[in-house]
Parts: structure tokens; sequence; C-alpha cells
């Protein structure tokens, strides 16, 4: 029985109960580590969440919080130092920040109000950027933070255009964090998936087989990219193997419009 | 004792001999893959470490500067691993033609050797072996950093790894619909018997290409070699077409 890759680890996921950062979380527990499975509503989904990865085996709490104030953020952060001192850890060695919304009613330059603007840059950009700020005293040494980006990051994008923006703004945080943590050896990197089959994307994307088989035929590999084939990446990022990669935006879309 | 994540694959390295490529060699073996070492005069002392540490590797002798040595590469492969195409492809070989790779400087003989290396010779190995690249094969490019800025003092060196980044993306979609991945990773300087004394000579320069990065240290061929096993491993089936840079947070 060989150590697991992320044994003595601990780990924190937004977003993480359903979806992508459901996938982040168990495969990061998979590989050993003591994994924060956050959640806003996603009560039973968090539950359930970490029920899977004890039931595997693996370590996990789920801890609530609402993301979209400064002081909704602050006590998160309180929140979780107090729990992973409870629980053993001196630090936090992994953050991803998956947590991120599209706006409900449609989000292209004519549609979008100031709150739905205001919403989408609170939780997609204002929660991963002052999260990481108040984390940053907690985070170890030769750390890692993975941010979840999209590819309407690096592609026009009418449909969800606020929503890009602030992928965009992701990709810029990302680089500038890597080179601010980068003599603490804490690597910092962006994850931009493509269009990805969740609960999320089936009722607006992939409804029928038609448009199935359209978002399929966009990609270079011919299928549509599922949960875990992001979370498998962001498991490689947050691995020693991937110490000399930092600053980066890696697309995993499966080459969709390459 | 768990079934290594590259048991019972083929991987073909070129430029193998020392460096970045030596390194990947060694990695794919100790993830259980069966090598295949090139070098433009072989790579035996690349075969014996792998065979050392336990892995199972042949050397392959071939100059890539011409389409004959190519051929001649693809065919000593197919006729010594029994196998009509490697599952892991990674073009690693590569020259430098510093300090007369200049705009004022470079002749019509470095330029040709230059674009017949670095991009003539990877064009025409997968080629060779199109037809027969298995499904959920795997090709990995080695690019550099230089692709993605402005270097004059090596202007004809980084283009020939920008096109490299174009004919991954073109091969990725090309060989998607067959499961096969392509993608390019970009060192920044990396510490090799190529760089040692021209860009590491000195404490001072030694400090002054730390300090350019984020990490604030020198690559080592390992870091390269472990990015590149995850690009041919499973957990890197929904990358594609992607340039992955390998320079510690360099030029930010």
């Amino acid at each position: 029985m060989t150590l697991k890759s992320l044994t003595g680890r601990t780990a924190l996921v937004t977003g993480a109960g359903r979806n992508i950062g459901r996938a982040i979380a168990l495969r990061l527990a998979h590989d050993g580590a003591d994994v924060a499975v956050h959640y806003n509503t996603s009560v039973a989904q968090a539950a359930e969440v970490v029920r899977t990865i004890e039931g595997a085996g693996g370590r996990a709490f789920a801890i609530a919080a609402e993301l979209a104030t400064l002081a909704g953020i602050e006590r998160f952060a309180e929140s979780l130092k107090g729990t992973l001192a409870e629980r053993g850890a001196s630090g936090l060695d992994i953050l991803v920040n998956n947590a991120a919304v599209i706006a409900e009613g449609g989000d292209t330059i004519a549609a979008a109000t100031e709150s739905s603007f205001d919403r989408i840059v609170a939780i997609n950009l204002k929660t991963a950027f002052f999260l990481t700020q108040l984390l940053s005293p907690l985070l170890k040494d030769g750390g890692r933070v993975v941010n979840l980006s999209s590819r309407p990051s690096e592609v026009a994008f009418p449909s969800g255009i606020v929503y890009a923006m602030t992928k965009a703004a992701l990709n810029s945080l990302t680089k500038s964090t890597a080179k601010e943590f980068g003599p603490r050896g804490i690597t910092v990197n962006a994850v931009g998936p493509g269009v990805i089959e969740t609960d999320r994307t089936v009722p607006r994307m992939l409804v029928t087989q038609e448009a199935r088989a359209a978002i399929a035929a966009t990609t270079a590999l011919k299928r549509i990219g599922l949960v875990d084939d992001v979370a498998d990446t962001v498991a490689f990022l947050v691995s020693d193997d991937a110490r000399w990669l930092t600053g980066a935006y890696i697309e995993v879309a499966g080459g969709a419009g390459i | 004792m768990a079934e290594k994540p590259l048991s019972g694959k083929i991987a073909l390295v070129t430029g193998a001999s020392r460096g970045i490529g030596q390194a990947i060699a060694l990695r794919l073996a100790r993830d259980g893959a069966r090598l295949a070492v090139h070098g433009s005069k072989g790579a035996e002392e690349t075969a014996r470490a792998v065979e050392k540490a336990g892995g199972k590797a042949v050397s392959l002798a071939g100059e890539l500067s011409t389409l004959t040595g190519v051929d001649a590469l693809a065919a000593a492969f197919k006729r010594q691993l029994g196998q009509r195409a490697p599952d892991f492809l990674v073009n690693n070989a590569g020259i430098q033609a510093s300090p007369n790779d200049t705009l004022e400087r470079l002749g019509e003989a470095d330029f040709d050797r230059l674009i017949a290396i670095n991009v003539k010779a990877p064009f025409f190995l997968v080629q060779r072996f199109l037809a027969d690249f298995p499904q959920g094969g795997r090709v990995v490019n080695l690019s550099s950093q230089l692709s993605q800025i402005a270097f004059p003092e090596q202007i004809v060196y980084s283009a020939t790894k920008a096109a490299i980044n174009s004919l991954t993306k073109s091969l990725a979609k090309e060989l998607g619909p067959r499961g096969i991945t392509v993608n390019a990773v970009g060192p920044g300087i990396i510490e090799t018997d190529m760089t040692r004394d021209r860009l590491l000579g000195t404490e001072q320069m030694r400090a002054f290409v730390a300090g350019n990065t984020a990490l604030k240290r020198i690559g080592k061929p390992d870091d390269i070699a472990d990015i590149v096993a995850f690009l041919l491993s499973d957990d890197a089936r929904w990358v594609t077409g992607a340039y992955i840079p390998g320079g510690g947070g360099a030029r930010l």
C-alpha cells in the first residue's frame, strides 16, 4: 500500500456540494486530503459529499457560508480556521476557488441589470479575491491555489457577458497572486473548463440530442466534458508534479474551438 | 503493489540522451512505460539508467536534420519495438543556434537546420506514425517559453517553437476524434548542459534567472518531466491542443 499523494494535506473547495466542485472534493479526498466541503444552499448535497468521502475511508467536513458579502467571507474564514485547528491541522495546503454563479435572467449586454452584474462579480471574483486574501496567512509554504475559470474567459461569449468578464478577471488575479505567493513556494493556477455536463448546463444547453451532438462536435475529442475530466486536472495542479507550473491558465475543454 | 499508470505502453522520446529528454524518459519508465529513447548518436546512457532503475528501454540513433533520418528512426522504432507506432510520442529533440540566432547574424544553413530539427522532424515523425497511433494515444511537443514572447537574441529558435504550438493545435483537432490528445509544454530556463555555461555560468546569472521566476529558483529537468507525465496520463484526457507553460511563473 503506497502512501496517498495528499495524505496529511488539508484542502478547501468552495461550492463543493454539486457538479465540478463536488468532483474536485471527491478526487482530492481520494488522493488523501482532508477536504472542507463548502456550500451555500446545497445542504443535503454537501452532506452527501462528506458521507461519500467518509464511506470510502477519506476525511471531509461540510462548512456553510454565504460568500456574496465580505462579512460572510470573513465569518467563513474564521470558522474554517477554527475547524481546521480542531482537526489538528496547522494550516491550509490547498485552496480551490470554485464557487460561481451564472445569471438567472440572461447575461447579455442588453439584459444585464445592476443587481445581476453586482451579484456575478461578487461571487465569481470578489469572493475569490477576499477569500485568497483572508486565507493567505493560513496557506502553508508549498501550498496550492486553483481558481476555476472558464473557456469564455478567453473567447467572446455574448450570452454570458458578465460571467465571461469575471472569469477573465480571475485569470488576471491568478497571474498576480502567482507572482505574490511564488516566493513562498505556493503555486496559483487557473483551470478553464469548456461545456461540462452538470445540473446547470444540462437544462440550458444539453437538453436535446441535437444540442448535445452540436456541443460534442465543437470539441476535438468529439464528446461532452464530464466533471471528473476537470477534477483530474485540478488533482494534477495541486500535486507535487505541478510544482513548476504557476500563473498559468490551463484549458480543460477537450480541444474546443482550437 | 498497484499497477503502474503507464504499464503496457510504449513511449518514444526524441533527444533523450541528456537534459529534459533524459528526465522525461526516466519519469515515464518509473510510471511503467517501456521506452524507446532516441539520440542523434543513440541514447545508450539513458537506456542503461532506465534499465538500472528496473525499467525497459532501447536506444535508437538517428540524425533528425533530414527526412531520411526521420524515416530511419520511424523504421527502427517499428523494427525494435514490434509495434507500428508508439502509444506516446514525445517530440523533445531540439537545437539552438545562439549566439548566431539573430536577425543580423543568422545564415541560411543555421536557419534551415533550426527549422529541420525543431519543426520539420516532429512534423514528419508524426506523419510517419499517423495511421498507426492507437486509440487513446498521446503526443507531447516540447515548445519553449520563448514561443510566447519577443526574444530577438534567439529569433528563429523562438519562431520554431511558435510553429510547434501551431502544429500542436492542428494535430489536436486532427487526432481528437481518435481519442488522441496533443499538447505542448513550454519550459523556461532549465538547468541543463545546453544552458549551464551560456545562461547560468555565474552566481549573478543564476540569481538573475531565478529572480525572473515567481518561485525564485532555477528550473530542473524533472520539473518538466513531471508535467509531461501528467499530459500522458489518463488524468489529462480532457486537455488537448493546449500550451502548458513550464517556467515557474517566469514573465507573468
